[in-house]
């Protein structure tokens, strides 16, 4: 049966090939990192499942949904704040239950290596009263989730895999089996259970509060929760990658570790505490399960020694509860090395004529985040995906038309597909008079180029119609509405001025695609001409990381990174910059 | 046997992620376990980044901490000053002498440190190479990563034979013999 073949697996990879040994026929996700390479290794089984890129997370999660209400295993994976954004069908499929089994992987992303906060699903999934399973390698990843299938359909309830930036992106080894014939459930009509309305749901409620019950007592003897007896003068409860610190840092401790994390097994946590000497908790985030363990009148140290933010580490350990100081050298004070916008890159040209303009802009989530940062320091504000269009309206709604004159939002054509078309509907719908920049550069950037909607491609690598953005914002009335080369900076910035001054909501499209995505070779590169260079330093002001400043103070441009996008010779008054063909 | 530490760092771009997967490939055919981890998103976009590569009889946590790393590879020196407190007493750091300036330097907003390679020596076992110029010589410069790891190799247990069978495994076959003479290159450095 198994063909027992081990190969190296990301964590993410595992729990893609978990779902397809589990049978998952359909799969639906929006890219985030650390989620995105779970759907793009779910494509390389589209022959025996469906995946598809949807244009946001709750979107994703329904399309989930139905599929499990047709009775087939089903899968929705997502970054931690993507679920937020599906809470509303989370919160209520929890109440319904499953007919083919359904698991929300959300990864969550301890140290924020690429999001916006740090927030911990787990307790996202206590207040749902969704079960939720940890893994700790790339091995567990896959057997979980497939554990995580047949749970689902025993105790009728949607199970949340959770991983975290350090499982999803190590690799380890992984064996393979192979896909199980999972035969599809029947579908029948039950309103009473699939349709909440009042009446329904206060039973179904009732339903969720016995299931959490049987959980709590059944997860006692669940394999996945295992006590490791060694020395019991420490005694640990981990779970996820810190099991993995421990067993590095304190080989020799006994050790819970908890492969359920909600609810949690209570009578197997009274037993292991009663076992050990010193109780610790260690647990990445909040203190979700050491809030509950104290709770119940158990002695046990956690957030007092360990800290709520960011990743844990053996040495972590090493230096609170074995008090050892391990040999490090000093370190040293360099220069930061922060993320920036690639050479060539389209959203530098948009931000060097707003920063020309001393334009302030309401930003959004995607790469064009970086505007915020020196040199160019144009983004004043990002919270969330879609909510730079309607805070600058809610901007415009306290202080008036006039206060927004100097404002734009600016937005990526991923993330306008997302969620900021509601927000666009709003700004129009509330006689909001904004200006929108939509930097569509024909993919979804940041997490390293899935299509969406508006690309004309779908996840499966289908040729299908792009929905046009242009004629979408038309669709709801409104009249100023503008594609233009982001690269034309002269006519960006003429564009600019004139919608600004209009009291009506206008879009400008900047429609240039992203300089990694362009796969055509390039024609030339920019270089400058040492004698006629002023030495001014303005080709440097849109801070291109090809270009650098000569000993001479001249200008160099490296040509190994120049894309050729020219912003450079457009910022040079003195014609001291040209095209070489390469 | 005890586990290995290794760490690759550099400038999001350069390649580190090619790197590890041919360390790992290597590691495994000898029949270890191994564990890497590396990263994605935000931080690849010109950011600074580090890849861990940990392999033994058994290996517990993916990561390579503080104090701990047999071997740090460097692509660019300012990653390599960066992560000098990663090394073991005795460790060896490899650096690669390419000098990319990050944007605080770019904008005057900080000082390229001077002096890299003669103040690590000091405390560190430093071997330094120029990896791009010898890459350049080869007539592409993209491999200059395998030619660091040509150097690094000979810091680890393995034959040339079995870094060759992987790189044939690992690499696009229309590239592997430009890798080859990379590594070879690397190797008899």
């Amino acid at each position: 049966m198994s063909e027992q073949k081990r190969v190296m697996m990301l964590g993410n990879e595992a729990i893609a090939r978990g779902a397809y040994e589990a049978g998952v026929k359909v799969s639906a996700a929006y890219p985030g990192t650390p989620s995105t390479e779970i759907s793009e290794n779910m494509v390389k089984y589209k022959d025996e499942l469906y995946c598809e890129w949807s244009p946001n997370e709750k979107v994703a999660m329904e399309v989930a949904i139905g599929a499990s209400f047709a009775g087939v295993r089903s899968l929705a994976s997502m970054k931690h704040v993507g679920v937020n954004v599906a809470a509303d069908p989370l919160y209520t499929i929890s109440y319904i239950g499953v007919n083919g089994g359904l698991v929300l992987v959300a990864a969550d992303d301890p140290g924020l290596y690429s999001s916006q906060n740090e927030q911990d699903t787990r307790m996202v999934a206590r207040a749902a009263q969704v079960p939720v399973i940890e893994p700790s390698d790339s091995q567990e990843a896959k057997d979980y989730i497939k554990f995580a299938y047949e749970m689902s359909e025993k105790y009728d309830t949607p199970v949340i895999l959770r991983t975290t930036t350090r499982l999803s992106h190590s690799q380890g080894l992984v064996t393979l089996e192979n896909r199980a014939d999972i035969e599809d459930r029947p579908y029948e009509r039950n309103a009473s259970k699939n349709v909440m309305m009042p009446g329904n749901a206060k039973l179904r409620h009732l339903a969720v509060e016995e299931r959490e019950k049987r959980l709590i007592e059944d997860s006692c003897d669940f394999p996945i929760n295992r006590m490791e007896i060694n020395d019991t003068s420490i005694g640990v409860i981990t779970s996820g990658i810190p099991y993995q610190y421990v067993k590095e840092a304190l080989p020799d401790a006994s050790v819970l570790k908890l492969g359920l994390v909600n609810p949690l097994p209570r009578r197997l946590i009274e037993e292991f505490s009663s076992k050990v000497d010193k109780l610790y908790i260690f647990e990445e985030l909040d203190p979700l399960i050491e809030t509950q363990v104290k709770s119940w009148g158990i002695k046990a140290t956690g957030k007092e020694i360990f800290t709520v933010q960011g990743e844990y580490s053996a040495n972590l350990l090493r230096r609170t509860v074995l008090k050892q100081e391990p040999y490090i050298n000093e370190e040293i004070s360099v220069p930061g090395r922060p993320p920036i916008l690639c050479p060539g890159c389209p959203h530098r040209s948009a931000f060097t004529v707003l920063n020309k303009l001393k334009i302030h802009a309401a930003g959004d989530i995607g790469c064009y985040t970086l505007g915020a940062v020196p040199p160019l320091n144009v983004i004043d504000t990002t919270v969330c995906m879609g909510s730079s269009i309607s805070s600058l309206h809610g901007m415009e709604k306290a202080k008036g038309k006039d206060y927004i004159k100097n404002w734009v939002a600016v937005i990526g054509d991923s993330t306008f597909m997302h969620t900021g078309i509601n927000s666009l509907m709003n700004m129009v719908y509330n006689q909001g008079t904004g200006t929108v920049m939509i930097l569509d550069n024909s993919t979804t950037g940041m997490t390293g180029h899935q299509d969406h909607a508006a690309t004309g491609k779908t996840l499966q690598g289908d040729t299908v119609p792009a929905i046009s953005i242009p004629a979408l914002c038309k669709a709801m009335g409104i009249k100023n509405v503008y594609e233009i080369n982001v690269f034309d900076v002269e006519g960006l910035e003429k564009l600019l001025k004139q919608e600004l001054s209009k009291d009506e909501v206008s879009v400008i499209i900047t429609k240039t695609p992203c300089v990694l995505l362009n796969k055509t070779p390039i024609t030339h590169t920019c270089q400058v001409d040492e004698e006629a260079c002023k030495k001014c330093g303005m080709c440097m002001k849109p801070g291109c990381p090809a270009i650098t400043k000569l000993e001479s103070g001249a200008t160099h441009i490296d040509e190994t990174m120049c894309n050729g996008c020219g912003l450079c010779k457009s910022q040079c008054k003195f014609g001291a910059i040209n095209d070489v063909p390469v | 046997m005890e586990t290995r530490n290794i760490m690759i760092v550099g400038v999001g771009g350069q390649g580190t992620l090619l790197t590890s997967r041919i360390l790992g490939g290597i590691m495994l055919s000898a029949g270890y376990d191994v564990k890497m981890s590396e990263v994605h998103g935000m931080a690849q976009r010109g950011g600074s980044v580090v890849t861990y590569v940990r392999y033994g009889d058994k290996v517990s946590e993916p990561i390579v901490e503080e104090g701990q790393a047999d071997v740090l590879i460097a692509f660019e020196q300012l990653e390599a000053m960066r992560y000098s407190h990663f090394l073991k007493k005795d460790g060896v750091l490899i650096v690669n002498t390419q000098r990319i300036d990050p944007m605080p330097v770019v904008i005057g907003a900080a000082q390229y440190p001077e002096g890299i390679i003669e103040n690590l020596s000091k405390k560190h076992k430093v071997i330094a190479v120029d990896a791009m110029n010898e890459a350049m010589k080869l007539g592409n410069p993209k491999v200059f990563n395998v030619i660091v790891i040509g150097v690094a190799a000979k810091h680890m247990d393995f034959s040339k034979e079995q870094w060759f069978d992987v790189i044939d495994r690992t690499v696009k076959p229309k590239f592997i013999d430009i890798n080859k003479q990379a590594f070879e290159t690397g190797y008899n450095m």
